[in-house]
């Protein structure tokens, strides 16, 4: 049965991939559906959901139109999660691959950073560094990055430390190749699995930190977040308590969407792997 | 006479085990003519295997030296140590391990090739072609996967890779032992082959006395990381002085007997 086979039979992953499609679809057909600026003014302010068919989430304090926010905010959540996640195993494969091929002295050094990194709250790590650069999508996707590159350059040395034992590696540099070529060609993909199986767990994390600095009022100013719109709405949480929960339901189902996707295809993957 | 191509004197290295220190090569001395075959044999743990590491820097010796070429090899660093490294070769023992498990039979030699500047780039396919050919195999294996092919089609490509920048001195590290018996006798008449041929030297590591007759000129027989006798591989394996020597021949007729039993 070959893998993709195994990942449909399981519901988990099957419910992970619809919702994850149903965002992808969202966030690529924004602009699309809501061509204009979706932080304009569309109609009367706080118009509840299902109301008018032209506004079907209705508005919020200001008269924007929730439905296009949600879908320009589905936008930030999923371009945000992925960059600060490929930076975060970007940054721990390479540092993780030099440490454990390395040894030695470079090893202790970038652990030694490493541990630094991971003693720091990685929540608190991104509020410092938003406050103190400034808020914008570069700025966030690098400070949550941050704090979730020391996971992958943990799993990522470790797995490095078994692999340069073998033959393959000595062969490498029996033809003269550069340690360099030998660390990041011959090395790093075959270290690479492990430190993948990471990503969905760390695009989770990475898409609700996003909200949680937005919520606080450090994200980007300039476009729409899901965090934003939850902050937004706690002022007449009482009232309109909708304009809350729409984006809090889009978060939940997203992070939830991710997991489950990530994790069927680690399981369905892992399986092959354990019986070639 | 011209002077020798490898000359090893002293070489040492001990590993450190809860505390002592023990000598997995205490104080070896040989040396190999070009185009000569030496064999090293020995009972399994008599550092057969560290030797042939340390001869190609991937450990580092505790005391001794290698000269290589006329030149003192373990003096040698970083770029002129990788440069040199196009003369002196390896093929290992297990040739799944000795690739990269994502490798494929076209990127395996094209690295030599590329990383010495054997031939451009436009040239390495034809290079490459000439390679498999010269190795015995058809060269439509290009494009497989190292775990596409056989383990004797394999080791065809280790030795291929070993070739690949016209080395003087190859260390083979039981290089046949994980090959069935027809499949052994085919590599090595192509070791021979490639010999006679080119005029590289081995360095065979085997402890199989039957397969050392075959292949070897001299042959060193070690013990605990010493050298217990040495000589022409004829005269020692007819008759060894040496106990090591005299336990590993009696030990051999009967594997060689089993073996053509088993084979008819
Ligand atoms: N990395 C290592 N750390 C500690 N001891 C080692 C290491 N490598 C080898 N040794 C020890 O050095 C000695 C020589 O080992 P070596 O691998 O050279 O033997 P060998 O002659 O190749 O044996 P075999 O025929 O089984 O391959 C052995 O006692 C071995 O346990
Ligand atoms: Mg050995």
């Amino acid at each position: 049965m070959s893998p993709l086979c195994r990942f449909l039979r399981t519901p988990e992953a099957v419910a992970g991939a619809i919702i994850l499609v149903a965002l992808f679809a969202m966030a690529l057909t924004a602009p699309l559906f809501f061509p204009r600026d979706p932080q304009a003014i569309a109609g009367p302010a706080l118009l509840p959901p299902f109301q008018d068919w032209s506004l079907p989430l209705g508005t919020d304090r200001l008269g924007r139109d929730v439905t296009a926010e949600l879908f320009h905010g589905a936008r930030t959540s999923l371009a945000v999660g992925l960059a600060a996640a490929a930076a975060a195993l970007v940054i721990g494969a390479v540092v993780g691959t030099l440490a454990g091929f390395a040894g030695g002295l470079v090893d202790e050094m970038l652990m030694r950073i490493t541990d630094a990194f991971q003693t720091v709250p990685s929540f608190l790590l991104a509020l410092a560094f938003v406050s103190v650069v400034g808020p914008s999508l570069g700025v966030v996707v690098a400070a949550i990055a941050l704090g979730a590159w020391t996971g992958p350059a943990r799993v990522a040395r470790a797995e490095v430390l078994s692999i340069r034992e073998r033959d393959f590696v000595a062969g490498a540099r029996v033809i003269g190749m550069h340690p360099l070529e030998i660390a990041f060609r011959e090395v790093l993909p075959n270290a690479l699995p492990p430190v993948l199986a990471l990503s969905s767990v760390i695009v989770a994390a990475a898409i609700l930190t996003e909200a949680a600095l937005s919520f606080l009022g450090l994200g980007d100013p300039n476009r729409v977040t899901w965090g934003g719109m939850i902050a937004e709405g706690r002022t007449v949480l009482r009232t309109a308590p909708f304009l809350s929960i729409v984006p809090g339901i889009a978060l939940v189902l997203t992070v939830l969407g991710v997991y489950l996707a990530g994790e069927g295809v680690v399981e369905t993957t892992a399986v092959r792997r354990s019986l070639s | 006479m011209s002077s020798p191509l490898l000359t090893v004197s002293g070489l040492t290295k001990g590993y450190r085990r809860t505390g002592k220190t023990i000598a997995a090569v205490d104080g070896i001395s040989f040396h190999i003519e070009p185009g000569e075959t030496l064999a090293l044999a020995g009972p399994s743990g008599s550092g057969k295997s560290t030797i042939g590491r340390l001869m190609l820097r991937l450990i580092e010796p505790d005391a001794g030296h290698i000269e290589f070429e006329g030149g003192d090899f373990l003096s040698l660093n970083g770029a002129a140590l990788r440069a040199r490294r196009a003369r002196l070769q390896m093929v290992f023992q297990d040739p799944l391990a000795a690739f990269n498990p994502r490798a494929t039979v076209a990127r395996v030699l094209d690295d030599p090739l590329r990383i010495h500047g054997i031939t451009s780039r436009r040239e390495r396919p034809r290079r490459i072609a000439a390679l498999l050919e010269r190795v015995g195999l058809s060269a439509d294996l290009v494009a497989r996967a190292i775990h596409e092919i056989s383990g004797g089609q394999r080791q065809r490509i280790a030795i291929a890779r070993a070739i690949a920048t016209n080395p003087s001195l190859i260390v083979l590290d039981e290089a046949v032992s994980a090959l069935d018996v027809s499949v052994r006798g085919q590599i090595l008449q192509l070791l021979l082959d490639l010999q006679r041929e080119e005029r590289i030297a081995y360095l065979f590591i085997s402890h199989d006395l039957g397969v050392i007759s075959a292949i070897a000129h001299r042959i060193a027989i070690l013990d605990a990381g010493r050298i217990a006798e040495s000589g022409n591989a004829r005269t020692v394996i007819d008759a060894p002085q040496s106990a090591i020597g005299k336990a590993l021949v009696a030990a051999a007729p009967k594997l060689n007997r089993t073996s053509v039993r088993d084979a008819s």
